[in-house]
């Protein structure tokens, strides 16, 4: 099902993640959250900003471990653990958050 | 669960063939489960770790970047045949200088890559108890 933003279409898979890299920009990822119910806070943007920067240097989305322990020494001990982050994308954080980042799905489960 | 030594042995050259990627995947995922893991590159397998790869004209992503990543999956034994290099005229200069760091430690960062002989590796696979060839 193709995405509208701004009149433009986007291209995703049958789960909603966008096909093409290169097509996200902040007023994708807000429309990719409004299909979900869900909103984007200043705390949901520093994961998806995180999860974008990881992925500009590595070539993959991390492993929900990975970006747990990574998050907690870049943003602190209190956002390093999986509460906080499953309370900002109860989907499984590395998987919503990958959604709205417009990285692929991450491989792993959640 | 008991701890077990996981060797993954690369042989290929990155690109031609699906296998060097494949085999950083398995890695990627088998991860998580948290064992002992050790990575030998040996044959064209050496190529996987080159520095400045670039892909643009063969339509493949470069996948090498991810190499740098192991670090974080605690993957951090890595193993690379001195004899392969020398017969395709590299030195341990032209590959990617993976690190990571550790968590006991202060985070303290510290070296990956270690150059080995063929007896060594005999070893390595000898001491596994599950050996992946790809």
């Amino acid at each position: 099902m193709p995405l509208e933003v701004n009149g433009k279409s986007y291209e995703t898979d049958e789960e909603g993640y966008l096909a093409n890299l290169n097509d996200w920009s902040p007023e994708v990822a807000e429309a990719l959250a409004k299909a979900d119910d869900a909103e984007l806070t200043e705390n949901h943007w520093e994961v998806i900003n995180f999860l974008r920067e990881y992925y500009e240097e590595y070539q993959i989305a991390p492993a929900v471990r990975v970006l747990t322990k990574a998050i907690g020494k870049k943003l602190g001990k209190d956002k390093g653990n999986s509460k906080y982050l499953y309370e900002l994308f109860p989907y499984g954080p590395a998987k919503q958050a990958c959604k709205y980042a417009g990285l692929p799905k991450p491989t792993g489960c959640v | 669960m008991t701890e077990k030594t996981f060797v993954y042995l690369n042989r290929k050259a990155p690109y031609g063939s699906v296998y060097a990627l494949e085999s950083l995947e398995v890695v990627l995922i088998g991860a998580a489960f948290e064992q002992n893991v050790k990575l030998i590159f040996i044959d064209d397998g050496v190529y996987q770790l080159t520095k400045g790869q670039k892909t643009d004209g063969i339509g493949m992503k470069n996948f090498s970047p991810t190499f740098s990543a192991l670090g974080d999956y605690d993957v951090n034994q890595i193993y690379v045949d001195e004899q392969s290099l020398k017969d395709r005229g590299l030195t341990m200069d032209d590959l990617q200088a993976l690190t990571y760091e550790d968590e006991d430690d202060d985070w303290a960062e510290k070296n990956s890559m270690h150059l080995v002989n063929r007896e060594q590796i005999a070893e390595l696979i000898g001491d596994a108890d599950v050996l992946l060839n790809f």
